[in-house]
């Protein structure tokens, strides 16, 4: 194994800059529509994408994945709060997998 | 200035079901930094200075091959790549008139979860909000990951299980108020969670990272969408100052 502060270093600035240079450059308002209608999208698919299918892969099996995220969809379309929806979530799916085993 | 003190404290607010969920991530995180033999220090040391699920989780596999540290620098981009979307998305979420200074300390937050807090506050995003949430959220990483190599199988799999949930259930949180308004937003989440498992799940793409599906599917389906129904009416969130509660907001 080589140095571990030189690789965490390496990690932590490259993933800084990732973060920090779009924030610093892009200082202006973008007036383009396409590109406003890009940015505008962007939270909405990149969260889907990341949401689905990855929360059945993260429990002990898919069917508390599924029912997690059955009730989370019900729960926040009926306007509940981000921290009831999650928590709900985490409940439901301990809940079941006592069950499933 | 009151106001700042305000959207510190929501940010806060927010940030809780995300320390949760980072908590038992970076728990997990935590047990395989010492699987690896990384001493208590250096794993929160990591944690605290990436504040990174995916990254970190592959950067344990290149240290414990003793890979070179360019091989790093590049997994790291490549895996995280996607925050300079989401950097992109904020830096029109922010006011154009917001000091380099507070540009250089949000960037340190732009994780996944706390883009998608910031991005459903009404209006505007206040720096301080990012700090309310990262002041509860990157402890509760870092201690998870301290907490994980420290104490390794202690708290039990079916609470660490239940708890990353959160994050998934968060995410919902955040998307699904705004589609029920919007039938347009309703189906390209529909199109992107099923284009989502088609990548996940189809062989043929089984070559490509985590991390590289989901530039790769942002670009394209969002891309798609701006060319498809150009909307001008300022970024996400911002919908919410028109049609009142915009289901982010109603608890601040």
């Amino acid at each position: 194994m080589r140095d571990t502060l030189i690789y965490i270093a390496v990690m932590a600035v490259v993933t800084y800059l990732i973060r920090v240079l779009p924030l610093t450059l892009i200082r202006r308002e973008v007036h383009n529509v396409t590109i406003r209608s890009f940015l505008y999208y962007i939270p909405y698919v990149t969260l889907s994408v990341m949401t689905f299918p990855a929360i059945l892969d993260s429990t002990g099996s898919q069917i508390s994945g599924f029912a997690g995220l059955a009730a989370a969809v019900l729960l926040a379309w009926f306007g509940a709060s981000l921290f009831s929806v999650a928590v709900a979530a985490c409940v439901l799916v301990f809940v079941m997998e006592l069950f499933i085993g | 200035m009151a106001d700042h003190k305000k959207n510190f404290f929501s940010g806060m607010h927010d940030g809780i079901p995300i320390a949760l969920g980072y908590f038992a991530v970076s728990f997990t995180l935590g047990i395989a930094c010492r699987n690896i033999g990384l001493s208590a220090f250096d794993s929160t040391l990591m944690s605290f200075t990436n504040l990174t699920s995916a990254g970190e989780f592959a950067a344990l596999g290149i240290m414990a091959a003793g890979s070179s540290y360019w091989e790093m620098a590049l997994s790291q981009l490549v895996i995280n790549l996607r925050y300079m979307l989401m950097s992109c998305s904020l830096s029109q979420k922010m006011a154009p008139e917001t000091p380099m200074y507070h540009r250089l300390l949000v960037g340190y937050g732009v994780t996944d979860e706390i883009f998608g807090i910031s991005v459903n506050v009404p209006g505007r995003l206040d720096p301080f909000y990012v700090y309310g949430a990262v002041s509860i959220a990157s402890p509760a990483w870092a201690l998870g990951t301290l907490f994980g190599v420290v104490l390794g199988n202690v708290l039990p799999a079916r609470i660490v299980v239940a708890l990353s949930v959160a994050l998934y259930g968060m995410f919902i949180a955040i998307i699904v108020p705004p589609a029920r308004k919007d039938r347009l937003l309703g189906m390209l989440i529909l199109v992107s969670m099923a284009l989502s498992w088609l990548f996940a799940r189809m062989p043929l793409f089984s070559g490509i990272s985590g991390g590289m599906k989901i530039i790769i599917l942002t670009v394209l389906i969002s891309g798609a969408a701006a060319f498809l129904f150009p909307v001008d009416r300022g970024l996400a969130g911002e919908t919410g100052n028109r049609d009142g509660n915009d289901g982010g907001e109603d608890h601040a």
